[in-house]
């Protein structure tokens, strides 16, 4: 191919830049409620994301990858021109930072999944052929979008009853609390490693077979667990503290729960969102390496890595600024339920992840906090942002779409040298 | 920034100047001690002090509630119903103003206690003023509450707390009683308008506690929810 240096440096850098914003934007949602709750400071929280957002881009995300890379488009339809393929990622790439951009400055609550997704769909159906979509993997896809709040909702309500029954609503909920908590610190540590290990690290030279899986999950939690008991050890209790609010202490242990689903958190997101920037990359990449609209071939460590230090550049130039102001201002969550809420938003997010389902952490999130308020656990929640975050896709699809679109013909026009169709 | 959007959904929690706006109504009543005891030293000076004071702290409590209710937009999502919150709120604002309305009757005719009903009078202003912290002490669980999620444990514990309540306010019943008896015994030395009035007093001190009682029944409420 004529410009293929050219399509591999767009490439990387709109890759970049991608998961550059998502380190600068997105993972203050994610962290954002364990520093509101004050489990983490704001360093803390900075280095749980860098490490564990790093982690789960790098170790877990993979499946998500590959289903932006070659899950929504049926490449058989460009088999003879390989380069509208090209065109239509760099455009989809360059459409949903453009749209994400847009959208940050107005302060509208849009999400990085829905516009990348939005704009491959768009490029596709016009500028290739609208049967060279996988409708129903899109309307799979879609349909997760509202199952993934509604399943976290659900979790994240589950899990607070449980706290509620064995810790708070008990004659002694700070003995409850040091027995119990350590069980939930299990449950992070068993839950991400299973999900990770199970859709394989074959990438990093790491083959398990399932009962293999298990066993490393469960240790992996044991492990976690051992260090959240020590951690636990450590809290002093002053029960002066306890005169004007009750459970100021019960809170603590509950705050070193918070740190281990923040990581959970950081890791989950990290493993979903990294797609995001990196699936177009991938796509891209093969392409101009084999010349062909390859569907078999396996993705390139380099571009996971690229995406994970993407990520962290964000998060370290810019996001540290966004998670501080918006920690700030979640307030009204303490540990107890913040806890629940990231545990169940992890899970859905991993899950989504191990079966390559792109989906939003932030709505997965909303939802986890509304199903902690469906079980009176929030002191008020304002249902008319709830609504405007949870409908932001139907306007971000479109305009992804349309952006992808003008990009595709823009591109198209620029360097296009196949056969005129 | 768009990320600042997820703190979007947090509202703002009524339950904390709820609590705030009990303490300023309890702080208002409190006054109603050394009114009394000015009333009953024949302390004119101390008396209007003690009303200009009970008349501030009104105002201060109903600008409280004013605030409070315009936080309270019916997009809110929250575990307790706002209806009962605004009733509960209105409920506290009452109390408030049943003292200012003692004080004002006492002090706007100048009244003074006979000698003989002096200590059930002080008795009942004291069991009034019980009654008022009490409701404060029930209303500042709410934020234990919303912590365990409304758990049984802490509901009992609330449970618990009105029931003293009501113990309270039925006492001051009692106390009406005596001091309408004893007014009856000096019905025919005093004069009719003044005797009158002491009957209002009487009533209208009692209807504190009566409103403080309510208060508590309000949360009765959000708990059975």
């Amino acid at each position: 191919m004529e410009f293929s240096l050219w399509y591999l440096g767009l490439a990387a850098a709109f890759g970049l830049f991608m998961a550059w914003g998502i380190g600068a934007n997105d993972v203050a949602n994610a962290m954002a409620t364990s520093v509101g709750s004050k489990a983490l400071t704001i360093k803390q929280a900075i280095l749980v994301a860098a490490v564990f957002e790093f982690a789960g881009a790098f170790l877990a995300g993979g499946q998500v990858t590959s289903t932006i890379r070659k899950g929504i488009i049926d490449a058989s339809q460009v088999e003879s021109n390989p380069e509208l393929l090209i065109f239509g990622m760099l455009a989809a790439l360059l459409a949903a930072a453009v749209w994400l951009l847009i959208a940050s400055r107005k302060g509208w609550p849009v999400s990085t999944t829905h516009s990348i997704v939005g704009a491959i769909v768009g490029f596709a159906a016009v500028g290739i052929g609208v049967e060279s979509v996988h409708w129903a993997k899109v309307g799979t896809i879609a349909a997760s979008w509202v199952v993934s709040p509604v399943m976290s909702g659900f979790l994240a309500f589950f899990i607070f009853m449980s706290v509620q029954k064995l810790i708070l609503s008990t004659d002694d909920p700070l003995k409850n609390a040091r027995k119990y908590v350590p069980f939930y610190i299990f449950a992070v540590g068993f839950i991400l490693a299973l999900v990770t290990l199970l859709k394989g690290l074959k990438h990093i030279g790491l083959d398990l077979s399932t009962g293999e899986s298990v066993a490393v999950a469960f240790a992996s939690g044991i492990v976690t667990m051992g260090i959240g008991i020590v951690a636990i050890k450590r809290i002093k209790i002053d029960p002066d503290q306890d005169v004007d609010f009750r459970f100021t202490n019960v809170e603590k242990i509950f705050g070193v729960l918070m740190v281990f689903t923040a990581c959970g958190m950081a890791f989950a997101h990290g493993s979903n969102d990294v797609a995001n920037a990196i699936g177009p990359v991938a796509a891209i990449v093969s392409i101009v390496k084999t010349g062909v609209v390859a569907q078999k071939s396996s993705l390139a460590t380099w571009i996971l890595l690229l995406g994970a230090i993407g990520i962290v550049l964000g998060l370290a130039t810019y996001g540290w600024r966004v998670i501080r102001t918006v920690g700030r201002n979640i307030t009204e969550l303490t540990p107890s339920r913040g806890f629940a809420a990231e545990l169940a938003a992890a899970s859905t997010v991993v899950i989504a992840s191990g079966t390559g389902i792109p989906i939003s952490t932030t709505h997965t999130l909303v939802g986890a906090v509304l199903g902690v308020g469906i079980a009176r656990g929030i002191g008020a929640l304002n249902l008319r942002v709830v609504r405007n975050i949870m409908l932001s896709w139907i306007i971000t699809l479109p305009a992804g779409g349309i952006l992808a679109i003008l990009f595709f013909f823009l591109l198209k026009g620029i360097f296009y040298t196949g056969p005129v169709i | 920034m768009s990320g600042s959007y997820l703190s979007g959904i947090f509202g703002s929690s009524p339950v904390k100047p709820l609590q705030e706006h009990m303490e300023k109504v309890v702080s208002c009543v409190c006054e109603l001690i050394p009114f009394t005891r000015a009333v009953l030293t024949r302390d004119a000076e101390g008396r209007d002090q003690c009303h200009q004071k009970i008349i501030a702290l009104e105002k201060e409590a109903d600008a409280l509630k004013k605030e409070l209710r315009l936080r309270l937009p019916s997009s809110l999502f929250m575990p307790i119903d706002r209806r009962d919150v605004l009733e509960v709120l209105t409920m506290q604002d009452l109390v408030a103003g049943g003292a200012r309305d003692v004080a004002g009757l006492i002090n706007g005719r100048g009244m003074v206690m006979p000698d003989s009903m002096a200590a059930s009078y002080k008795a009942l202003v004291q069991r009034c003023v019980d009654a008022c912290t009490q409701a404060h002490i029930s209303i500042r669980e709410l934020d234990e509450l919303i912590e365990t999620g409304f758990g049984k444990v802490e509901r009992e514990r609330v449970g618990g707390l009105l029931v003293e309540l009501d113990e309270i306010e039925q006492d001051t019943d009692e106390q009406q009683i005596t001091l309408r008896n004893e007014l009856f015994e000096l019905e025919n030395e005093l004069h009719p308008v003044n005797v009158m009035f002491l009957y209002k007093v009487i009533e209208n001190t009692g209807g504190i506690a009566d409103r403080a009682q309510r208060v508590g029944s309000r949360l009765q409420l959000m708990l059975a929810r």
